[in-house]
């Protein structure tokens, strides 16, 4: 279990790093891809298993979809970096990310104690049945806030992404690109 | 099963995610790489509460987790039709070029 556990790490932040430093966005997203599959493996090792479920099936499927549409869509070009300026915000930008990671073990490394506070009885059911009783039940106003929040989104995106000045313009646009 | 996966290693992975998701915001200027990065950064913050629940025996973190997913999901949705707005707008996606405020 442990080895696994070292496994999909080692995959998981091999391919992260990959996204962040390849130079073409559909490679990146592509590893995006990988990454959220091994963290969706250490999920299972976790034992939770709908949350591994739903990383697969909402982030590696659908989220990464979206991404890979609209990179294709904009048809970008490389990503080209020159200049002094951007090397000097880069070496900031690693500076900053090597001081945050020290800082972030030095708190880990206080080793806190937690415990266990209640050995409930919901561990003896299936992992998704005890997620959706909870869900159901005592989260269940946070929930329809997440289908109002979902609706809202969507309204959005289809309000930003129509362009300004109503239909016409939007339908001129959309005949514009080939 | 050989053990259980001590809580400081989960946190450990999950400190490297963010801080890879935050060097990715800090040195790439392609939006959607910035955005990927943010990805990451949420990812990180997901597996941190997976593994706190894990360790005190408790559901509430992996229904944390439900709606933080949740929120990325329209978080995406909005971001990349602003993204694609920008790119009919100024024909880029690097956020150097897109300097409309500056003075």
């Amino acid at each position: 279990m442990i080895f696994l556990f070292a496994g999909f790490a080692a995959l998981l932040v091999a391919s992260s790093l990959l996204v962040v430093l390849h130079r073409n966005p559909v490679t990146s997203a592509l590893f995006l891809v990988l990454a959220f599959c091994s963290l969706g493996g250490i999920y299972l090792l976790l034992q939770a298993e709908f949350v591994a479920l739903v990383q697969v099936i909402v982030y590696a499927g659908a989220i990464m979809v979206l991404f890979l549409f609209v990179i294709m869509y904009l048809n970008l070009r490389q990503d080209v970096e020159r200049g002094v300026q951007t090397a000097i915000r880069r070496g900031l930008g690693w500076l900053v990310g090597a001081v945050l990671l020290a800082e972030a073990f030095a708190l880990i490394a206080k080793r806190w104690q937690v415990g266990p506070v209640s050995g409930g009885p919901e561990m003896l059911e299936g992992n998704t049945q005890a997620i959706g009783r909870a869900l159901y039940t005592r989260y269940l106003f946070p929930f329809e806030i997440t289908s109002l929040l979902l609706l809202v989104a969507m309204i959005g995106v289809i309000v930003i992404a129509k362009g300004r000045g109503g239909t016409a313009a939007a339908d001129d646009s959309a005949e514009e690109k080939p | 099963m050989s053990g259980v996966i001590p809580l400081s290693w989960s946190l450990a992975l999950s400190a490297t995610l963010f801080v890879i998701g935050v060097v990715g915001v800090l040195v790439r200027r392609n939006a959607l790489v910035i955005f990927m990065s943010i990805e990451l950064m949420l990812n990180a913050a997901n597996l941190a509460f997976v593994a706190f629940g894990r360790s005190l025996q408790s559901l509430d973190g992996q229904i944390f987790v439900f709606f933080v997913m949740t929120v990325a999901a329209a978080e995406v949705a909005v971001g990349l039709a602003i993204i694609v707005n920008l790119f009919r707008l100024r024909e880029t996606v690097f956020v150097d070029e897109v300097n409309l405020l500056k003075g």
